[in-house]
């Protein structure tokens, strides 16, 4: 096995551009459990823990851009001001874990039960990858999100980060898992809304093959007076339709489905009470 | 490839392969084996290492990525051979048993205080929430945190302390500085490693084996199968029905099938990978109702019934009773989960013998398991105990012990075997899965008349200790009530599923959930106070069993259902939203062997002078895995030879007489009766003697006689009982199907407390696993397959899930047994279940009738678990297990015999 150390993002460029079959690694958190199991055999690896510019995040100009190598403990703690998405980081498993699990590492991966995945869907955030060929190009989460464990991300290239346009307003994120710590989400729901209540959008994780925006309950929420708790409740419904879940050991498609009406309609009483 | 890495303040230089984890580089390159593997993907917390000042799991790190940095370790917290105040504060607190999960626990514990001098039990709770521990339900790890953060909140353990008092762990130093060895932890010059090549299919009939590419393959140094075995071919704890290595069939998933040492564990995997199988897949027997018919596959030549015990007192049928509850109730298979994996060192003797260090239960039981598998005479193998990383009962039965050694004396090497998590899950028994029919008949005003019970339980593919856990979850079947009228049909079957066997609480827990359950649903149909109707039938001194055993020994029920009670109620409300419930369960069980079986125990106590003036020094085989049996010892030695300093030297097979399983709640009571006697020869000794001599005295101690059953399933079956009332109190979100444990209460009658950290430690973390059971701890099979074999998969409850658990100990004396003590070291877990459950059904009013009880069985998403009806009893020629009539050589039984 070949091991490729960058030190910069220019030289990682390179090198995945000439060793597309290179497996990126930043904390290992995924990656390894594979490698230790035999599960995964790559045949050389890019550690991208030198490249600096993967580890910075910066907020000006209405945009804030988030470093792929960024952990969940430093967004935790840096990233405060983005409540949902330091919630989200506070949910990974374990503080030894987020001391080492990136949001690059979340992205590439594309578990639908990536934990920070659905905060990302309703910042409406681009993924920033680049190659050593074309540079930086920006996609839309959805398009970047193809499959479950599949992204567009192409051969020669690396995540280079995430960036959105931040929008003042309300924002929740909620999982449920198994147990109280250490889970895995079993489903998993983040809301944004304005201040005037007319933009909506509900992100849902671990309920279909990626995560996804629940599309026909914003829209009718965007539409309705959520003062009525049977606005809300059927905002829980709509957002449960459109649920495309599977069973599996951590949790039933009919849990998942109604884990889901739940969270929703919670969220949205909470936006109410926060007076949106 | 090349690093550079300062590890504890040492630069080093080392070559490693890229895909080699920061655990391998420290463990395997470096030899630093503080640090401990348990899980191999960041589930468990145990490898936790400081890189660059940061807490993370070493076996997720690639050890590339550490040059240039640097790594602290377990090894590097004490102060120049000071203890770090946490150390000692776990220590003084009682927050370390078995140690495997402490080194771990140390570094996130430390990081915590270094950001937060002064954390809350929620910031300590969340920041420990990483690391698993299976011993101590977490509370005295809590606690031990307060104590470093200067506010201790519990008294604090003594050095040198008697009997009754809290005495310090004596084997704690190295578990809190890394310098204990675990079995995993072992080496020798010029050692190999072995791997075991187990089969994908629970059913099997092996066409070919074709190892010509893996004995080609580097490093390989030897390839076993069935066809090298040099003598018996089977081993088992109590009956002989397990291959070495399969032969003509597989029985389940892992049975294992060819062996390999190798130089190296890549080595040794990678020629693992190259031999072939050549499988026929057999339909399996998945099911343990499917397993009885008659129509069914074989698992084994004589049929699939393993033992049915048959037990009949009165006439439950024609009772008088006003009222009758009828229930049915499921349970899973349960694994022990202990943090320490399984370990052998086998190391060649030059008289053609072998030498091995492994962790068990029982050493000499080992020892008569494995000799004639290596065709060599008793003399020429001796085990020493390495250390063990919690057992559970998981350490009863053979690992890597026969398999270690045969590769040894084929190689002439040291051969190491370790599994990984994966493997460990195939490759020691689990608890049985149960079903229970259940139907209590009462008077109206509450009084129990009759009872009838069918349970089932699913042995897996071979005996292990499956006839001695249905004899136990038969003879506890109808409670720990008194009721005149009892009829108990209990069966234990072979399938295609893994083999089952001892775990704590040992067939104890499926029935006290079926009986529990069934008193609440007694309760509500009379509607009598749950708590109320258990006190009006529980059982008493005098009072007769099902078995028509007489209870002769202490049996305070009411004091601890009163005692349980009287615990106050958490204070705080639940959260707003959720729903609170509070339920109640009484559990009892059998202490040391039963239906006949003579376990004694040995030990030898020497009273010396040493340096600093008297001491006493205590050799035993009993095991010591964590529950703080040897502090015990070292307790009774103190007191009766009234001297500070006891050693308690580790033995091994060829130097000492068996002491007996440390399990079945014994050692307490068997080895500690044993110690209490070599004293008190010794005192006596000393009063002819003078005080100046050494004196050595070994003593074998004998609990009373018992019996096994009669036709009608009467006997003296079991020595003693130990009681426990749990009360849990569970809050649960109704829209969520959510639960959270809030407090456990736990009443436990122990006769005498010699230890009451330690006690209290065998109470918090029994009742964790529990809890663990209630909620969420399920191997989940499919067709003979386990869906879950890891720690990402198979949950067991976080420091966030195991709520305080609040104990108090009835001492009513036993008669006859040391200090009145009882072993109680399984009760705990017996009744948690039920009473979390009881909880869950008193928060949503649902009938819920198997575990773990999931989210959806909260919401009613799921219904309760069905039966078509009762299993049928099977045709059998007696009370014994089929493989008793058939001959089949006996393992523990032999070792008994050859006394």
């Amino acid at each position: 096995m070949d091991v490729f150390v960058p030190y910069s993002l220019e030289e990682a460029l390179e090198l995945k551009a000439v060793h597309p079959e290179a497996s990126p690694i930043a904390g290992g958190t995924d990656l390894m459990v594979d490698v230790n199991a035999h599960r995964a055999q790559p045949s050389a690896l890019l550690d991208l823990t030198h490249v600096a510019e993967l580890r910075s995040w910066w907020h000006d100009d209405g945009r804030v851009f988030v470093g792929a190598a960024m952990t969940f403990a430093r967004i935790a703690d840096e990233l405060t001001e983005f409540r949902s998405l330091a919630s989200a980081a506070r949910s990974v498993a374990s503080p030894q874990i987020r001391n080492r699990a990136t949001i690059g590492g979340n992205l590439a991966t594309a578990s639908p039960a990536g934990d920070s995945i659905p905060v990302l869907a309703v910042y409406g955030a681009d993924v920033v990858t680049a190659s050593s060929s074309t540079w930086m190009r920006r996609t839309p989460l959805p398009e970047f999100l193809v499959g479950p464990k599949r992204t567009s991300l192409a051969a020669d290239e690396l995540v280079v980060g995430v960036e959105w346009r931040p929008d003042p307003g309300f924002e929740s994120f909620t999982k449920v898992g198994r147990r109280n710590a250490m889970a895995i989400a079993v489903a998993s729901a983040c809301l944004y809304v304005d201040h005037a209540g007319h933009t909506v959008r509900l992100a849902l994780g671990s309920v279909a093959p990626t995560v996804l925006r629940a599309s026909r309950a914003e829209e009718f929420a965007a539409e309705h007076d959520w003062s009525d708790p049977l606005t809300r409740a059927e905002f829980g419904r709509l957002a449960a339709a459109e649920t495309r879940p599977i069973y599996d050991l951590r949790g039933s498609a009919a849990y998942r489905r109604h884990a889901v009406e739940v969270l929703a309609r919670r969220e949205l009483a909470r936006a109410e009470e926060a007076g949106c | 490839m090349l690093i550079h890495a300062l590890v504890n303040g040492t630069d080093h230089t080392v070559s490693i392969a890229p895909q080699t984890s920061l655990l391998t580089l420290l463990r395997d390159v470096l030899g630093l084996t503080g640090t401990k593997g348990a899980c191999d993907e960041g589930e468990c917390g145990s490898c936790t290492v400081w890189l660059d000042g940061e807490p993370v799991c070493s076996c997720l790190v690639p050890a590339l990525q550490v040059d240039g940095r640097e790594v602290r370790t377990v090894e590097a917290i004490a102060d120049d051979g000071a203890l770090h105040r946490l150390q000692d504060a776990f220590l003084a607190a009682g927050a370390v048993q078995c140690g495997f999960c402490t080194p771990g626990l140390l570094v996130a514990a430390a990081d915590l205080l270094e950001r937060n001098p002064d954390p809350d039990d929620e910031e300590i709770r969340e920041a420990l929430a990483g690391n698993l521990c299976r011993c101590t339900g977490y509370q005295k790890i809590v606690e031990a945190v307060h104590v470093a953060a200067g506010r201790p909140r519990i008294p604090l353990a003594v050095e040198h302390g008697r009997v009754g008092e809290r005495d310090r762990r004596v084997d704690g130093a190295p578990k809190v500085t890394g310098s204990f060895t675990y079995g995993t932890d072992l080496a020798a010059e010029r050692m190999l490693r072995g791997v075991t090549l187990r089969s994908p299919y629970p059913s099997a009939r092996i066409r070919s084996l074709d190892l010509s590419r893996a004995i080609a393959a580097p490093g390989v140094a030897a390839v076993l199968t069935a066809a090298d075995l040099p003598g018996k071919r089977t081993f088992g704890l109590e009956f002989s029905d397990q291959p070495v290595l399969a032969d003509e069939v597989v029985r389940f998933e892992g049975d294992p099938v060819a062996l390999v040492a190798a130089e190296t564990l890549e080595q040794a995997q990678s020629a693992l990978a190259l031999i072939e199988v050549d499988y026929e897949p057999l339909s399996p027997v998945s099911d343990m109702e499917a397993a009885l018919r008659p129509d069914s596959p074989r698992v084994h030549d004589f049929g699939n019934v393993l033992r049915h015990v048959h037990i009949v007192r009165g006439d439950p049928d024609t009772a008088d009773a006003d009222v009758s509850v009828e229930g049915y109730y499921e349970t899973p298979m349960q694994d022990q989960a202990a943090l320490g994996l399984e370990g052998a060192l086998a190391m060649p003797t030059e008289d053609g013998g072998v030498e091995l260090r492994t962790m068990t239960q029982w050493l000499h039981v080992d020892l008569e398991q494995l000799a004639p598998c290596l065709d060599l005479p008793q003399e020429k193998v001796r085990i020493a105990l390495a250390g063990v990383g919690g057992a559970f009962g998981s350490r009863e039965d053979i690992h890597a012990q026969i398999h270690s050694s045969l590769l040894a004396l084929r190689t002439g090497r040291p051969v190491k075997m370790a599994y990984g998590r994966e493997e460990s899950f195939h490759g020691h028994v689990h608890r049985h899965p149960s079903r229970v029919w259940v139907r209590y008949g009462a008077t109206g005003d509450g009084r129990l008349v009759a009872a009838d019970v069918r349970l089932l339980l699913d042995g897996g593919a071979y005996a292990s200790a499956s006839p001695a856990v249905l004899a136990n979850a038969s003879t506890f079947a109808a409670g720990p009530y008194d009721v005149p009228n009892v009829r108990i049909e209990g069966t234990v079957v072979y399938t295609n599923n893994p083999p089952c066997g001892a775990m704590r609480g040992f067939g104890a827990p499926q029935v006290c959930f079926a009986y529990e359950s069934a008193m609440d649903a007694l309760a509500a149909q009379l509607e009598i106070d749950p708590v109320e109707l258990r006190l009006r039938n529980a059982v008493h001194t005098g009072s007769v069993l099902p078995t028509g055993q007489v209870v002769t020994g202490s049996a305070p029920v009411r004091e601890l259902i009163e005692s349980c009670r009287a615990i106050p109620l958490p204070a705080e409300p639940p959260t707003e939203g959720w729903r609170r419930g509070v339920g109640f369960a009484l559990g009892y069980k059998n202490v040391a062997y039963s239906e006949g079986f003579d376990d004694s125990a040995d030990a030898t106590v020497t009273l010396r002078s040493g340096p600093a003036g008297r001491e006493a020094e205590i050799r035993t085989a009993a095991i010591d895995y964590g529950q703080g049996l040897y502090t015990v010892l070292a307790q009774i030695a103190r007191t009766e030879l009234d001297v500070d300093h006891v050693v308690v030297v580790p033995v091994d097979t060829a130097t000492i007489g068996s002491a007996g399983s440390t399990s079945a709640s014994r050692q307490t009571t068997m080895a500690g009766a044993a110690v209490r006697a070599a004293c008190r020869e010794i005192r006596a000794a000393l009063g002819t003697n003078g005080s100046a001599e050494t004196i050595t005295r070994t003593v074998t101690y004998h609990h009373r006689k018992t019996t096994g059953f009669d036709e009608d399933g009467q006997g003296d079956i079991h020595v003693t009982f130990a009681f426990v009332a749990e009360r849990a109190v569970v809050d649960v979100d109704e829209e969520l199907g959510l639960a959270r444990v809030v407090q456990l209460a736990v009443a436990q009658d122990a006769g005498r407390v010699i230890n009451p950290q330690g006690a209290e430690g065998q109470v918090e973390g029994g009742a964790a696993i529990g809890l663990g059971l209630a909620l969420m701890e399920e191997l989940r099979l499919d067709g003979g397959h386990i869906g879950n074999p890891s720690f990402t998969d198979y949950l067991i409850p976080t420091a966030l899930d195991v709520p305080p658990v609040v104990s108090v100990f009835v001492e009513e004396p036993e008669p006859g047994a040391p200090y009145g003590v009882k072993g109680i070291g399984e009760l705990a877990t017996v009744a948690a279940t039920p009473a979390v459950v009881s909880a869950l059904r008193a928060a949503t009013g649902r009938a819920l009738n198997r575990v773990p009880v999931t989210p959806d069985d909260l919401l009613g998403l799921r219904p309760p678990a069905r039966t078509r009806g009762r299993a049928a009893i099977p045709d059998v020629p007696g009370q014994q297990a089929i493989p008793e009539y058939l001959g089949l050589g006996l393992g523990q039984q032999e070792l008994m015999k050859a006394r």
